[in-house]
């Protein structure tokens, strides 16, 4: 990812993790590394690692692609296949990219996979991606329904469902294309370690609490998540960096500094907002730009939470092992149902002490984005606030307009702006 | 010598600016295009509302005067009819000078010769017509001398076309230099086209009412106007050579607008040219929520604008025709760009213009609607502002929409709903320089 | 003396029309039964049945209402169908409908779902996850424990608890009724002329809001009045529709096809109804039967994981069993699965040189002319390619 200009240890250390990733992604037919494709909301990383594979995200790629600039290109070029201008374009980013020589974001080429980890979790859309790819590559598909969370809760029988699925399809899977047998030690050992890193994560995300926040929760926190939601849970380096990153974050909060931003320290606190919704990775920076130039700080997201909700309790359990992944796909953020993601945004805005709350709207993803207005009118009813609404998509250069959304965020930060003045007016009366 | 503000609302289509006098009265309102030149736009638009002001201020004058007080209604009237006619010929006459260069690039020398003739014919009627009174260019036709002087120059071009010289050669100079005038500052000082269009109008009048219209005419032209704290908004604000204190958004300015324009107001709907904005305001005019269309600007004014060009219509020419069907044709896409093809298919169909039409204006207003829903609903009273606002049969399906899904609801709509914004970004002003003063 | 054709697509016709649900109305006061609504694609209907309640298929509005209310709730990059929905919830219109059933067809229809429980919070309502494993012991027995769950659901909302014998019976009731649909498809298939794809439509269509067992009877009436019906054969282009799944196209838009020169011989319209191939057994546990037949015998479509069979194979035995000369996509506009789904299936047909041309609606279009000038251009075309 592209990082902010005021380099810290932890962002140096994350960017030479991913580097290292994709150093050995690159070597992997050489070293004989097998190689797994797999999403990120539900992924398995310790349970890869454990079978010693490496694991490639199509979504990150697709992103990465957005914020070099390439995305349009990728896209283009699938529709050109005959892919509808109407679906998903991280999909479309992802088949460009493959169709233009599958060139990762370090300039290397990505090996292709030994297997296709199909998690099929909170999005819809990724089954068809898989089968996409599916027609692409002569290799093994190993699918993992996870069910929606429908009526707001986990039940024994989705959660043996989705272990059965392990020990039936991917684990035999896994144990097929690597020749190893499933370990199930070395996955506990892994599994302890995600939890140390979760804690300091979880540590990280609810430090925006504090006035001014020391951190931003959406902008910054896409590259908190980053190590978390992708291969570098259950690694020491994950542990080490959350550390890093901690320690970063608790130096800044004993200054009362607030988040660092692509173009320095951020100014004065003004507004302290809660986002639903993935950003935009083509105009990343212009986009965190109009929040962060008017005093606008994310106290807290959704979009981090699409590879696990952990700020509610949950870590992975070396004591459990099939079932903590079975509970971690089946808690993503995208597996839950309107209600609690309303419930989820509420508490956001309450505990943090938003003085608002922005829905950003992707036309890629109808996970996200289906029902949201209905989101919106329900928070604005039960929190007093209004909601601010803005559209762009993903990774489709078409789809962010930044004067109108600029336009829109401003407004929204002027009438909270306003209004406070109004109440301040009425308790000077 | 007076304090005002000024608020300019630098809209995509028009720019708009009020001037209010220190009591936050509105004392003059002046308008544009927006063209792509925003600096202008502002600055015109101000130049407007300054002269218009102005009239505002003769109009005082007279009332303090015993003598003229009582009947001074049909001079004013008089006086500045031909004030708009002295602009209109000065930029005509400059039009005329862009024209007749643009013909000498065009085809220089004695090749350009015919083509220049012609524009001397055809700009010297231009200005015939325009001093005779019956054939004068019909102010409720268009309000920007774009749109005026094109309409003369087509008709005419059409008559004075022949062999030599074709229509499309004309068409093809006019183009190239209205761009031009419009796009330089409007060479027509007040007091010139004042003096002139005094001169004029005093002519029928006795010599002492002559000298007291003249002497507080006098009086006026010599106030200075210019002032104290202006407050941008708009669409293009960003664009405004104002500093970031200046610039307010326009859902605040339009609902504080509206506030001002009926203190009753809860929700403000707003149809301009590329947005349309549903606000919520409280008893002080502050807003409380707002939501605006989504990315693409269909059913927004433009959509209309290209409804109108696809009809060989004027703008304003859409909604009382629309007003005449008998039915309303379903329409599905309230797409910009697939406006003219849905329009063409139904055309074929055999459907009735007027019917299609009607159709158009509810689609757009349904759009409206879902957009007032999001915002949370349609409280009394509703006021309706924005281009689109005057258009009666976009109003008529809004009271009928409203009424039927919100139950009975004050729908206000000011004759000068299209300053809405600009009135609010004054109202911000007035509040800059009296802080604690009622807006 | 069977009853004459015009009658049966009248009355068709009428159930189609009735967005308010009268005859669902009608038909609780009549029996005092409850009402759960299901939206498209697959739901156990017998074991709503089972439970005494009358299912009712919810497949939007088409072209028949304005939608007012529902733009409010969606962006526009979303389909027509949860508006039209959303609208006719909001307008009362579903009021008679004691709850609602949402299948896992994509992840707006699911949303769909959350936004019910927020919107209606007295509603029954429940999302309908059908395994995307096939395996007995995993997908197998995680599906027939959610059909337990909601039997007894069902049961707890009619107060008439689902007993093993009464579910053998109502899947022997819809076991009729799917024989009778692919009776119908089947004529279809071989007798086009007698059978134009917008009236067996509308009969099919009626299962929505009929009883199970009165809509048998109607299809067993419209096959005999079809069956002898004076109408001469015809030669027109036969094609498969492929992308309707969920929201319907206009009716228009299907005499628009046939008028321009297309037979529809094959199509997943309504695809719900059919979509188990075969009968459930009517042995041992019910429960485990409809299991069963689900996992091993469920349509292909693109809602629907399929570990083995490669992409197309049963789109293109659709196509050689009925005969099919090209395939129509004809998808909603913003459909993720069908529009997904597409190039693959193309690039299936592709290999197999079947023709095929592409076009998207939303329910409530209301021109045709491109698509005719589109379908009638491609009938044609076809017809050249398969000439001698």
């Amino acid at each position: 990812m592209s990082e902010p200009a005021r380099k810290e240890p932890s962002m140096e250390k994350q960017k030479d993790m991913i580097a290292g990733h994709f150093r050995r992604l690159a070597a992997a037919k050489e070293s004989g590394k097998k190689v797994v494709y797999t999403f990120v909301p539900g992924n398995l990383t310790e349970l890869l690692l454990a079978f010693d594979v490496l694991p490639v995200l199509p979504e990150i790629n697709a992103l990465q692609s957005g914020m070099r600039q390439l995305s349009g290109k990728y896209i283009a070029e699938a529709e050109k296949r005959g892919h509808s201008e109407d679906v998903c374009t991280y999909v479309k980013c992802d088949i460009g990219m493959l169709k233009s020589g599958n060139i990762g974001p370090t300039g290397e080429k990505l090996p292709e996979p030994d297997l296709l980890l199909l998690s099929y979790t909170g999005c819809f859309t990724f089954m068809k991606w898989f089968e996409l790819l599916k027609q692409e590559y002569s290799c093994p598909v190993a699918m993992l329904h996870v069910p929606y969370q429908g009526d707001g809760t986990i039940t024994r029988e989705m959660r043996s469902y989705v272990v059965d699925q392990l020990r039936s399809e991917v684990i035999p899977k896994l144990e097929a294309v690597t020749g190893r047998r499933y370990d199930e030690a070395a996955l506990q050992e892994k599994l302890a370690l995600s939890a140390r890193a979760e804690d300091d994560l979880v540590w990280v995300l609810q430090s925006a609490k504090h006035r001014p926040s020391p951190i931003d929760a959406y902008f910054g926190g896409v590259y908190y998540i980053g190590p978390m939601f992708s291969s570098f849970r259950g690694t020491g380096d994950g542990v080490e960096y959350y550390r890093m990153l901690r320690a970063e974050v608790q130096s800044r909060l004993d200054r009362g500094e607030g988040p660092v931003t692509p173009d320095g320290p951020m100014g004065k606190e003004r507004y302290r907002l809660v986002v639903e919704g993935p950003p935009n990775w083509t105009s990343f920076r212009e986009f965190w730009k109009m929040f962060h130039s008017e005093g606008a700080v994310v106290v807290a997201s959704t979009y981090t939470k699409v590879g696990g909700v952990y700020d509610l309790g949950f870590r992975h359990d070396p004591a459990r092992p099939l079932e903590t992944l079975a509970d971690y796909c089946l808690g993503c953020y995208t597996n839950l149902n309107l209600p609690t993601r309303v419930g989820l945004l509420e508490r956001y805005v309450r505990e943090y002490g938003a003085d608002g709350f922005l829905i950003h709207s992707i036309k890629s993803c109808n996970s996200f984005s289906a029902g949201q207005l209905l989101i919106l009118r329900e928070l604005e009813k039960r929190t007093g606030l209004a909601g601010g609404f803005v559209e762009s998509d993903l990774v489709d250069p078409r789809y962010f307009s930044p004067a109108n959304v600029k336009n829109r965020l401003e407004s929204y930060f002027q009438m909270i702006e306003q209004k406070r003045g109004a109440g301040a007016a009425e308790a000077r009366a | 010598m007076i304090t005002t503000v000024l608020g300019v609302d630098l809209g995509s289509t028009t720019t708009k600016a009020v001037l209010l006098d220190e009591n936050g009265e509105v004392i003059g309102r002046g308008i544009t295009n927006s063209r792509s030149n925003y600096d202008l736009a502002a600055s015109l638009s101000k130049v407007e509302a300054l002269a218009n002001a102005r009239f505002t201020l003769f109009e005082r004058e007279l009332e303090r005067d015993e003598t003229v007080r009582d009947d001074n209604e049909t001079f004013r009237t008089a006086l500045q009819r031909r004030f708009r006619l002295e602009q209109y010929l000065s930029q005509l006459k400059s039009l005329r000078e862009r024209g007749l260069q643009e013909a000498e690039s065009l085809r220089p020398g004695a090749a350009g010769a015919a083509l220049r003739k012609r524009l001397e014919d055809l700009f010297s009627a231009m200005e015939r017509r325009a001093q005779n009174p019956l054939a004068r260019p019909d102010a409720k036709r268009s309000e920007f001398f774009r749109d005026e002087a094109n309409a003369q120059y087509a008709r005419l071009a059409e008559d004075i076309a022949d062999k030599e010289v074709s229509y499309d050669q004309l068409l093809a100079v006019f183009d190239k230099a209205i761009v031009r005038v419009e796009n330089e500052p409007l060479d027509v000082s007040f007091e010139a086209a004042i003096r002139r269009a005094l001169d004029f109008c005093i002519r029928r009048e006795t010599l002492e009412r002559a000298t007291r219209f003249s002497a507080a005419l006098e009086r006026v032209a010599a106030v200075d106007l210019e002032p104290a704290v202006t407050i941008g908004t708009g669409y293009g604000r960003a664009r405004l050579p104002f500093p970031k204190e200046q610039i307010r958004s326009e859902i605040l300015c339009h609902g504080l607008g509206a506030h001002a324009l009926y203190p009753g107001t809860r929700t403000v709907l707003d149809i301009g040219g590329q947005d349309t904005k549903a606000i919520q305001v409280d008893g002080h005019g502050i807003v409380t929520g707002f939501q605006m269309n989504d990315r693409c600007a269909a059913g927004c004014g433009r959509y209309l604008g290209y409804i109108a060009d696809e009809m060989n219509l004027g703008l304003h020419e859409l909604g009382p025709l629309a007003q005449q069907a008998t039915r309303h044709v379903k329409i599905n896409s309230t797409c910009t760009v697939f406006a003219g093809a849905e329009l063409r298919d139904r055309l074929t169909l055999g459907e009735r213009r007027e019917d299609i039409l009607a159709g158009l204006h509810r689609a757009i207003i349904l759009r409206a609607m879902a957009l007032l829903a999001r915002s949370g609903g349609v409280f009394d009273e509703l006021t309706f502002t924005g281009g689109v606002a005057s258009n009666p049969a976009a109003v008529d399906a809004l009271g009928k929409l409203v009424h039927e899904n919100y139950g009975r609801r004050t729908l206000n709509i000011s004759p000068s709903s299209i300053y809405t914004g600009a009135l609010g970004a004054a109202l911000f002003a007035h509040r800059v320089r009296a802080p604690g003063s009622p807006a | 003396m069977s009853q004459p054709l015009s009658e049966i697509v009248d009355r068709a016709d009428t159930l189609y029309n009735d967005i308010d649900l009268a005859q669902v109305r009608a038909t609780k006061e009549r029996t005092g039964h409850r009402a759960v609504g299901y939206m498209p694609i697959y739901v156990p209907r017998e074991v709503v049945h089972a439970a005494a309640i009358l299912p009712v298929g919810l497949m939007g509005a088409g072209d028949r209402i304005e939608v007012i209310r529902g733009d409010a709730y969606f962006q526009s990059y979303i389909c027509q169908i949860p508006r039209s929905t959303i609208e006719l919830a909001l307008t009362g219109r579903l009021d008679c409908l004691d709850g609602c059933l949402f299948p896992s067809i994509c992840d707006v229809i699911r949303n769909l779902s959350g936004m019910w429980q927020l919107l209606f919070p007295g509603k029954y309502t429940r999302y309908v996850d059908v395994p995307q494993n096939y395996e007995r012991a995993v997908g197998g027995r995680y599906w027939e424990e959610e059909l337990r769950h909601l039997a007894r659901d069902m049961g707890e909302l009619s107060g008439h608890a689902v007993r093993d014998d009464e579910l053998r019976a109502s899947i022997d009731v819809y076991n009729r009724n799917r024989r009778l649909l692919g009776e119908l498809y089947r004529l279809r298939a071989e007798e086009p002329w007698r059978v134009p794809t917008w009236e067996a439509y509308l009969v099919v269509r009626a299962g929505n809001v009929l009883p199970v067992e009165e809509h048998s009877r109607m299809l067993e009436d419209y096959l005999a009045a079809a069956r002898s019906a004076d109408r001469p054969p015809r030669d027109q282009s036969r094609v498969v529709v492929v992308g309707s799944f969920c929201e319907q196209p206009p009716l228009g838009l299907l005499k628009t096809l046939e008028r321009a020169g297309c037979f529809i011989v094959g199509d997943d319209l309504v695809l719900g109804a059919r979509w188990i191939e075969g009968d459930v057994s009517l042995e041992g546990d019910p429960f485990r039967a409809l299991s069963d037949a689900f996992l091993t015998r469920s349509v292909s479509t693109a809602s629907r994981y399929e570990a083995t069979a490669p992409k197309g194979q049963s789109l293109i035995s659709t196509v050689r069993r009925t005969h099919a000369e090209g395939v129509v996509f004809c998808a909603p506009s913003f459909c993720d699965p069908a529009l997904l789904e597409q190039p693959m299936l193309e690039q299936a047909l592709d290999r197999e040189g079947i023709p095929y041309t592409a076009f998207k609606y939303a329910e409530n279009l209301g021109q045709f002319q491109v698509i005719r000038e589109q379908a009638g251009t491609f009938a044609d075309s076809i017809k050249l390619w398969s000439e001698p």
